[in-house]
């Protein structure tokens, strides 16, 4: 069980520097609510409930970027990839530790957005909330290491949406739908896949 | 500790440096000095294990008993001094990691403020955690880049102290003055 | 040697292939004459897909080996397999303009799905080019691609998921229908468009390793 302990210490972390920095979850709040604000200027009176959907799911891919642009900051701004990759553990448990707070952020985005959006368009099924939550597995796996990836480059910020938005699309496609087998499938493929990944991307040995 | 065979690293076409050989025994003391830019912490990272040679042969010790402390500290600047050396000796899995993370704290002077963040550390504190850091977990093998960066002159002589314990030791430099009479093997790049 | 015996192959598949889809090829009964984009349409996406396919498999030999000379053809394998999604789509563009009147349809799965390819994969140069050449990069490009064969089933079962939810048509599916002459033309042009994927593959490997070499020789004068 020390992989769970590496898992957990790691996760607790990544909360507990949100908690004092309070920059990423605030951030992804606003930007939620200001993005359905937008779009309840965008669309026509009268628009339909799967039109106002549809832009649901927009604005969760894109507050979900927001987050995953700050997941690795700290990493990159103290050299602490070197120190965590020469650590004993599996380096699988640093992704999976990152994973587990994206996962936490995103979810506590969309406890405010899910409601705001029932109230400022029309209400949210079971069905929709649980389509949400399995994107939420997806986006935090692939997006997690997809991060780390953006923030050895140099372009940073702008390459992370370019890799992870074609990422998303099945997501987007198969969330609007309500298609859960087809997103418990992807979260199952995807994570594995991250999950065996990611010691390529942070450690050249 | 170390064994080294004509080992070279470039990135793409630009070469940092090749044909390295290297012996260095357990406690043994490795000074590698040379300009900015010269390639001292290339070769650092490489036989830190955190970054793979371009060519050549390279034997290192494990990876949890070698410790590196690069240019910046590397600890989390939002987190307490206690905070960062606790998450990093349940990752080492150390046994009695409080008494430890108290001892070294102590030793560096940074005890009253085990419980202050980082971020409100100058440099040269920062810098004293960094070597907590990677002392935390007894590596065999330390790593040092510029070490005496940032540094007073009572971190100097605290960081003096610790190259007389016993392990084997890798330490770049640009100023060697303070460790050239420790040195066992050296590597000047040009 | 291999590249003149390969490049001699590839012209003569292409020129028997314009041959027989111009002057052999029956004109097909519903769109005419407009319907001889398929032999070049089909055979090139097919190819792109074995582009993203060879790209990922020699990922995966470098991720294996470490051995950098997989990490040069994975990368022009996938250049490759984009030029060749890039005229996918131009191609399903002419052909649904002539068939339909329209540039683009997004009820056309396979027409969709080389959209999200091309978005793919391009953003793998962006990767490429963001980093600095070496291990670090060879690793997260690696990575990327065979990220991107996993992602082709995918998308293509969210694209027809969606289109079920979108405009509840049933898909026509063109595969079996052809006739022997027309399955021949299209055996033909096929054969014609992988190799010249081939050759242009091995050309450009050809020429990154000549510059590769060059540099390295300019490196060792300096």
């Amino acid at each position: 069980m020390t992989y769970a302990g590496d898992v957990a210490a790691l996760a607790r972390k990544d909360l507990l520097l949100e908690l004092r920095a309070k920059e990423t979850l605030p951030s992804m709040l606003l930007f939620v609510i200001a993005a359905l604000t937008i779009f309840h200027f965008a669309l026509p009176r009268g628009t339909s409930h799967a039109a106002a959907l549809g832009l649901l799911w927009a604005a969760l891919i894109f507050t979900a970027l927001l987050g995953l642009t700050r997941a690795f900051v700290a990493e990159r701004e103290q050299g602490m990839f070197d120190a965590l990759v020469l650590a004993p553990c599996d380096r699988s448990a640093i992704w999976l530790g990152k994973a587990l707070a994206v996962l936490a952020f995103l979810v506590a985005a969309e406890v405010v957005a899910l409601p705001a959006f029932a109230a400022f368009f029309s209400g949210v099924d079971g069905r929709t909330v649980a389509a949400v939550a399995l994107a939420d597995i997806g986006i935090a796996t692939v997006g997690t290491l997809f991060g780390a990836m953006a923030v050895a480059g140099r372009a940073r910020e702008l390459l992370l949406p370019l890799l992870f938005l074609p990422m998303a699309i099945p997501i987007v496609a198969a969330g609007v739908g309500g298609y859960l087998w087809f997103l418990a499938g992807y979260d199952a493929i995807f994570a594995v896949l991250s999950w065996a990944a990611f010691e390529y991307v942070v450690a050249e040995t | 500790m170390i064994s080294a065979r004509g080992l070279a690293k470039r990135y793409g076409d630009r070469r940092v440096f090749t044909g390295v050989d290297l012996d260095l025994a357990a406690g043994g003391f490795l000074l590698v000095t040379g300009p900015n830019g010269s390639g001292k912490t290339t070769l650092l990272r490489v036989l830190a294990g955190l970054a793979a040679p371009s060519a050549g042969e390279l034997q290192l010790p494990e990876r949890h008993t070698v410790g590196y402390l690069g240019h910046s500290p590397n600890v989390y600047r939002e987190l307490s001094a206690l905070e960062n050396l606790t998450l990093f000796g349940r990752l080492y899995r150390l046994p009695e990691r409080a008494e430890r993370i108290g001892m070294l704290l102590e030793r560096f002077g940074l005890w009253e403020m085990r419980r202050d963040r980082v971020s409100t550390f100058s440099r040269g504190m920062q810098q004293r955690l960094g070597l907590c850091r990677v002392l935390l977990h007894e590596p065999s093998l330390l790593l040092l880049d510029e070490p005496y960066n940032a540094l007073d002159a009572q971190g100097a002589a605290l960081l003096d102290g610790v190259f007389d314990e016993p392990r084997t030791w890798v330490v770049a430099t640009h100023e060697p003055q303070r460790v050239e009479r420790r040195a066992t093997e050296r590597l000047a790049f040009a | 040697m291999r590249l003149p015996a390969l490049a001699t192959a590839c012209t003569g598949l292409v020129g028997l292939a314009l041959a027989l889809i111009f002057f052999y090829a029956p004109t097909d009964a519903d769109q005419g004459f407009s319907q001889r984009i398929f032999y070049f349409h089909v055979p090139i996406a097919l190819t792109s897909y074995a582009c993203f396919g060879w790209g990922a498999w020699k990922a995966l030999r470098y991720l294996r080996t470490r051995d950098e000379r997989a990490d040069l053809e994975s990368y022009v394998a996938i250049h490759q397999g984009v030029i060749f999604g890039a005229l996918t789509l131009v191609t399903g563009s002419i052909w649904a303009k002539a068939s339909w009147g329209v540039w683009w349809s997004w009820s056309e799965n396979e027409l969709v799905l080389f959209l999200v390819l091309f978005l793919f994969y391009c953003a793998y140069f962006m990767l490429r080019f963001s980093v600095d050449a070496g291990p670090a990069r060879a690793n997260m490009s690696a990575v990327y691609a065979l990220f991107g064969v996993v992602l082709i089933p995918v998308s293509f079962l969210a694209i027809r998921l969606s289109q079920k939810f979108i405009h509840p048509v049933v898909f026509n599916s063109h595969g079996p229908q052809m006739t022997n002459a027309q399955f021949f033309v299209f055996c033909v042009s096929f054969a014609a468009v992988l190799t010249l994927f081939a050759t242009l593959y091995q050309v450009e490997l050809a020429g990154k390793r000549l510059d590769a070499h060059v540099r390295e020789l300019r490196e060792l004068l300096t």
